[in-house]
């Protein structure tokens, strides 16, 4: 059955329906409906809803309740994800799952919080320090971001690795019709290496300390090899209308929404636009971009920012072709028409070259 | 087909309330809607808006630039909003706050008094749903009975009595718009 939700909310329901008994968080706009909700049903559920002093206690209570083997999450907005980056390298780290959620606002600095895509460095290239890596999930819909939520729990435990779900103020804002798909949760039970009490079993021990720089390189290794497995085997995207393609969009999240009616607005007046949307953002989806190359002439990446995941979609492209690039900041939201246009100055009809 | 529409006043008067009914009963119709609220550092009495789609596909952009129909609950929204009405759209205006001129004469402009068949009625704060039958009774977007459905979906148990004050504002502003448009035949 389709209900009619926030997104804000969907996550918080999906969150519960994965397993999620844990939630530690600070409010912050355009967020708040996510922790508001789990305030009420996370105690209806038998779960634990606790709006900690701050951003930094919530995260590591974060780390606390998932080396006990707990499901859990924490959702915050650009700024309050900047104060989380610490816990999220120790959680990393330490090898805790956890689902950590940014409902993008501008910035930088406190900003403002209309909604925006600044966030895509911090959230794909590390944010914390340390040579860590997590999934970076960018749903496009309120359906997506309850069916990506169930994922990123599921992935998570897979990889026993922090799992981000990437937002934005519209995504979170928005109402849509939604509809709750059962997924079974790995029971609590195979979490062996979580801190649960010893007795009976050798004793398991949580930590991101070596000072023995061989022991701490063997660590990275390990950590390595498994970021390496992420990228091989969670990579996720969509594509749209890319078969005869000549301008390819690249956009995620809400852009790549707005993206799509720009694509169709383009097809009507004759100009063959296509559009990839990365459902990863990290690994980020080189193949599906490399794929739509022998019939596109150039590329066209779509951010509300001012030129972050371009750089990602210029290393997949390699010089290939050209790759444009648009994007508003500051909380503004580039619209179909905008879009539109830059799509129309690439193929050349605002110069009156022929497109059939 | 796609509906866009933009619902704008103060905080208070419903208007987010009326923009999630309508998606609500589309949903309700088996189509696809979003919603989408104006969000800022806002308060009541200050101004609000929602924006909303109803389509028969998959909807791209949630956002809404040039709407179809504008339903305008106050002075300042009027001035905002009355510039990005679609050509041959719809302004819909509750004349009984907002008297301020319409210089467009390419959009079709209706003034019906919400709030005062609102207090005729017995309950001021039905004044969004007379502006909303008006509506719906203009571009049969969804129906009337399904927004009737969605706000008995809505209201708490204690309030169900309020349905019937809503079917008969929604009624009056059908008929405000079907008499405007008699009289200008």
């Amino acid at each position: 059955m389709k209900v009619l939700m926030k997104g804000n909310e969907a996550i918080g329901e999906a969150a519960i329906r994965a397993g999620c008994r844990c939630f530690f968080g600070y409010p912050i706009t355009p967020q708040t409906e996510l922790p508001e909700y789990l305030a009420k049903r996370l105690p209806e559920a038998g779960g634990v809803f606790l709006q900690a002093e701050s951003e930094i206690a919530a995260i590591n209570m974060v780390y606390g309740a998932a080396g006990a083997g707990a499901r859990v999450m924490t959702s915050s907005s650009s700024p309050g994800i900047s104060l989380k980056l610490e816990g999220i390298s120790y959680l990393a780290a330490s090898e805790l799952p956890c689902v950590i959620v940014n409902i993008m606002r501008g910035g930088p600095g406190l900003g403002g919080i209309q909604p925006s895509q600044s966030d895509y460095f911090q959230a794909t290239k590390g944010g914390g320090h340390g040579d860590y890596r997590m999934i970076v999930l960018a749903p496009a819909s309120v359906q997506e971001l309850a069916d990506l939520t169930a994922e990123a729990f599921e992935l998570a435990d897979k990889y026993r690795n922090p799992v981000m779900l990437l937002g934005d103020g519209i995504l979170g804002q928005m109402m849509e019709a939604v509809s709750f798909r059962p997924r079974t949760a790995l029971p609590a039970q195979d979490k062996t290496w979580a801190t649960t009490g010893c007795r009976g079993r050798a004793r398991n021990v949580i930590n991101s300390l070596y000072l023995d720089p061989e022991k701490l390189e063997r660590h990275n290794r390990h950590l390595q090899e498994k970021f390496r497995q992420m990228a091989e085997n969670e990579v996720r995207s969509e594509t749209y209308r890319t078969e005869d393609a000549e301008i390819v969009v690249v956009a995620f999240g809400t852009a790549a929404r707005i993206a799509r009616t720009a694509v169709d607005s383009a097809r009507m007046q004759g100009i063959r636009a296509g559009l990839v949307r990365p459902v990863t953002l990290w690994p980020f989806p080189d193949q599906a971009i490399k794929s739509v190359l022998a019939s596109c002439r150039a590329l066209l990446t779509v951010e509300m920012n001012a030129g972050q995941m371009v750089e990602d979609v210029r290393l997949a492209v390699a010089g290939a072709r050209p790759v444009h690039f648009y994007g508003r900041t500051g909380g503004m939201v580039p619209s179909a028409t905008e879009i539109l246009r830059e799509i129309q100055n690439i193929a050349g009809v605002a110069y009156g070259a022929s497109v059939s | 087909m796609q509906q866009e529409v933009i619902v704008a006043g103060f905080g208070g008067q419903g208007v987010l309330l009326t923009g999630q009914l309508l998606a609500y009963a589309g949903l309700l119709e088996g189509k696809h809607v979003a919603w989408i609220p104006s969000y800022g550092p806002e308060m009541r009495g200050g101004t609000a808006n929602c924006s909303v789609i109803i389509s028969d596909q998959n909807i791209g952009s949630p956002l809404v630039e040039e709407p179809g129909a504008v339903l305008v609950f106050n002075q300042p929204s009027l001035e905002k909003f009355a510039k990005r009405v679609r050509s041959g759209g719809i302004l819909l205006i509750n004349s009984s706050i907002v008297t301020g001129e319409v210089k467009r004469q390419d959009i079709q402009v209706y003034r019906v008094p919400a709030s005062q068949i609102a207090a005729q009625l017995g309950n001021d704060r039905v004044a969004n749903m007379v502006l909303l039958g008006a509506y719906l009774e203009l571009t049969g977007a969804v129906s009337t009975e399904s927004v009737l459905k969605a706000l008995a979906k809505v209201l708490s148990k204690g309030k169900s009595g309020l349905l019937e004050i809503n079917r008969k504002a929604a009624e009056m502003g059908a008929l405000a718009v079907r008499r405007s448009a008699a009289a200008e035949a």
